[in-house]
């Protein structure tokens, strides 16, 4: 959070990602290169899955970073509400965005590894199921912060929204993972990370990471012009 | 406490001079039920294996669409402001309100869902189990529901917003209410799935109120 | 001369980024009046919605007595009369019985409720659902409302809204009594109130 009060005055934010925003962009071209020719060329296939293990090196990362920013939608949604970070508005207003995206990313990776695994797009996987609910309360928050004429109304009630949000996700996994076990046989291939072995950890863990960075580059990017469309508003205000 | 039993009457005197509005909820949960088995066929087999879930979700989808009045119609005639101003907790209002909607809506949707369930083809014992989860049940859909009504005060198509808003949170509700009816058909034990119900609904209660509180604090300024 | 019931300093609220007042100070003591005056969207009402604690001010404190108000917002609250520009009523209500909820929202007892209904002439209105009476007639309601509530402060937002003669003369005579009793209001007009006060006008 330091780094959030240190950053908290837009200006000084803009000085900030004009800075970063472009060695941030290279660095994530070359790291995303490197980890599909990894994922693609180097990681063996799967004894059992074959050549669509390779799905899981951008469908894991994603589930992982589509939770992570449903987490950081929850802390610039408190410290929104806490503190009354400015800054924390327009990041929660660009993040929302990408982390849909991201849990998008991951149903349709998940539905086209299901196609051979399962002969079917969608199978009521427990996985599946609760990233298909994480996607719909992103929805909820990007249209609650964008339903008023007022944005600074829409900007508290998506905060207040992502909090509740936050603490009702594992009790909706949870409910998830036991109305799967009651109804899914269980000898079905779970949607899940491959057994755990160097060779594909390294190229996961890879693009797990580059995958990361175009996550941060894609929010401060989108930060910044949130952050000139609030002085455009302000601009038309006081004319 | 003066204070929260007088909200709490003045809510049910509200829809007592207007019995309508809430004629008009049930209604709809009624005519949401019977669309199933003309959609789907009358076989019994069939139905009642759906049975508790079409229940579930109508009366789900019946407590939304009376939710959207809730904070709505105070916010519209300025007693909102009263309720905000009143010298005491915020959150013991929120739960006023949300008890007067449940006393009107989830209590008569669980005494008519056993009703309807005998079209359905349910035996007694699950009538009895379906009344009881929605009866432990509807709390919680209506803490859920009356936050998400709190939060689209004043936002545009707010209808369909508090529903995109409230369902994905009320999953956990419905998995274990309409579990229950279905663990009893399997002839596995139902205390776990109504001990959980129960849990979920005080979750609700714990949290909700303050929730609620700060997105009304919010909608005021 | 003591310091002042009701203490403002450096006061400021902000609409987005567009300042709505700034650096706003003022004190009001008992039995004294205080007119908002000011064009349209010169920041009245969101003035008194910070005075009573429903917006939140950027900078600047309320100081009552000498303690900040924001720490104990319950007990402030209970201090307030408030007037909105809505009446604050509900229409399948009848007028008493609107009266008497918003009194026991309170925490009051609305002892007082014949008085308040006599003072603004609502005695034979006093069984009709608010949802019949006329403009006018609710803004006596609301008016009524305020005066049941004997609370030390009136925050009051257009009180003359819909009013006619008769009606404003028993606004002003309730006004008066208010202030002659040690109270203080703080009334948001664009006419003259009819009641002696000090003004402070707004800037657009």
């Amino acid at each position: 959070m330091a780094d959030l009060h240190f950053l908290a005055n837009p200006a000084r934010f803009r000085r900030f990602s004009q800075r970063v925003l472009p060695g941030l962009g290279f660095a994530t071209v070359l790291m995303l290169g490197v980890g599909l020719y990894m994922a693609f060329f180097v990681a063996p296939a799967d004894y059992q899955q074959g050549q669509t293990v390779r799905i899981m090196f951008v469908h894991v990362p994603s589930a992982w970073l589509s939770m992570g920013g449903y987490a950081l939608l929850a802390v610039l949604g408190a410290s929104l509400l806490v503190w009354r970070h400015p800054l924390a508005a327009l990041m929660a207003r660009a993040a929302a965005p990408v982390g849909a995206s991201f849990a998008a990313v991951c149903l349709l990776t998940g539905s086209l590894w299901g196609r051979p695994m399962w002969g079917t797009y969608w199978v009521w996987d427990a996985r599946l199921t609760s990233m298909l609910l994480l996607f719909f309360l992103y929805l909820g928050h990007i249209a609650l912060s964008r339903a008023y004429d007022d944005s600074g109304r829409g900007d508290r009630a998506a905060a207040i929204l992502a909090l509740v949000g936050v603490i009702n996700l594992p009790i909706i996994k949870f409910s998830v993972d036991w109305w799967n076990t009651l109804h899914q046989p269980a000898s079905v291939t779970r949607l899940d990370a491959p057994a755990i072995h160097n060779s594909i950890l390294v190229p996961l863990l890879w693009m797990a990471v580059s995958l990361l960075f175009l996550f941060v580059w894609l929010v401060l990017l989108r930060t910044e012009t949130e952050i000139d469309r609030r002085r455009l508003e302000v601009a038309d205000q006081t004319q | 406490m003066i204070g929260f039993l007088s909200l709490l009457r003045r809510d049910l005197r509200l829809v007592w001079r207007r019995p309508g509005d809430v004629g008009v909820v049930l209604a709809f949960f009624v005519v949401a039920v019977v669309l199933f088995p003309l959609g789907i066929g009358p076989e019994t087999n069939v139905l009642t294996r759906i049975a508790a879930g079409v229940l579930w979700c109508a009366a789900l989808f019946a407590a939304l669409l009376s939710l959207e009045r809730l904070f709505a119609a105070d916010y519209e005639d300025g007693t909102l402001d009263l309720l905000l101003l009143a010298p005491w907790p915020l959150e013991l209002a929120a739960l006023a309100k949300c008890g007067a909607h449940w006393i009107v809506t989830g209590l008569p949707l669980s005494l008519l869902a056993p009703l309807l369930g005998v079209a359905f083809g349910l035996e007694p014992e699950s009538l009895f189990i379906l009344f009881v989860t929605l009866l432990v049940g509807t709390p919680a859909l209506s803490l859920t529901g009356g936050l998400a009504a709190a939060l689209t005060l004043g936002a545009r198509k707010s209808g369909a917003l508090l529903a995109l808003l409230a369902l994905p949170l009320c999953v956990p509700t419905l998995i274990f209410g309409a579990g229950a009816v279905e663990a009893l058909a399997m002839g596995e034990g139902i205390v776990t799935h109504v001990a959980i119900l129960a849990a979920l609904a005080l979750v609700a209660l714990a949290t909700m109120p303050w929730a609620i509180a700060a997105a009304l604090r919010q909608a005021g300024e | 001369m003591a310091s002042p019931l009701l203490e403002v300093t450096d006061l400021a609220c902000r609409r987005g980024s567009r300042p709505v007042f700034d650096r706003l100070s003022f004190g009001l003591g008992g039995g004294e009046l205080l007119a908002l005056t000011g064009r349209n969207g010169s920041g009245k009402t969101t003035l008194l919605r910070a005075l009573a604690g429903l917006v939140r001010p950027d900078a600047g404190t309320i100081r009552w007595q000498g303690e900040d108000v924001a720490g104990d917002p319950d007990t402030w609250r209970g201090r307030l009369a408030w007037l909105g520009h809505l009446d604050g009523l509900k229409g399948d209500l009848t007028v008493a019985e609107n009266l008497e909820t918003a009194e026991r929202l309170r925490g009051g007892d609305a002892a007082r409720l014949d008085s308040a209904l006599v003072a603004f002439d609502l005695g034979p209105l006093a069984a009709r659902p608010v949802r019949t009476l006329s403009a006018g007639q609710r803004r006596r309601t609301a008016l009524a409302r305020v005066v049941l509530a004997a609370a030390p402060l009136w925050l009051l937002d257009e009180p003359l809204n819909a009013l006619d003669a008769p009606a404003q003369a028993a606004f002003r005579s309730a006004l008066q009594k208010h202030l002659e009793g040690g109270g203080l209001a703080i009334a948001a007009t664009h006419a003259a109130l009819g009641v002696v006060g000090r003004t402070l006008e707004l800037a657009a």
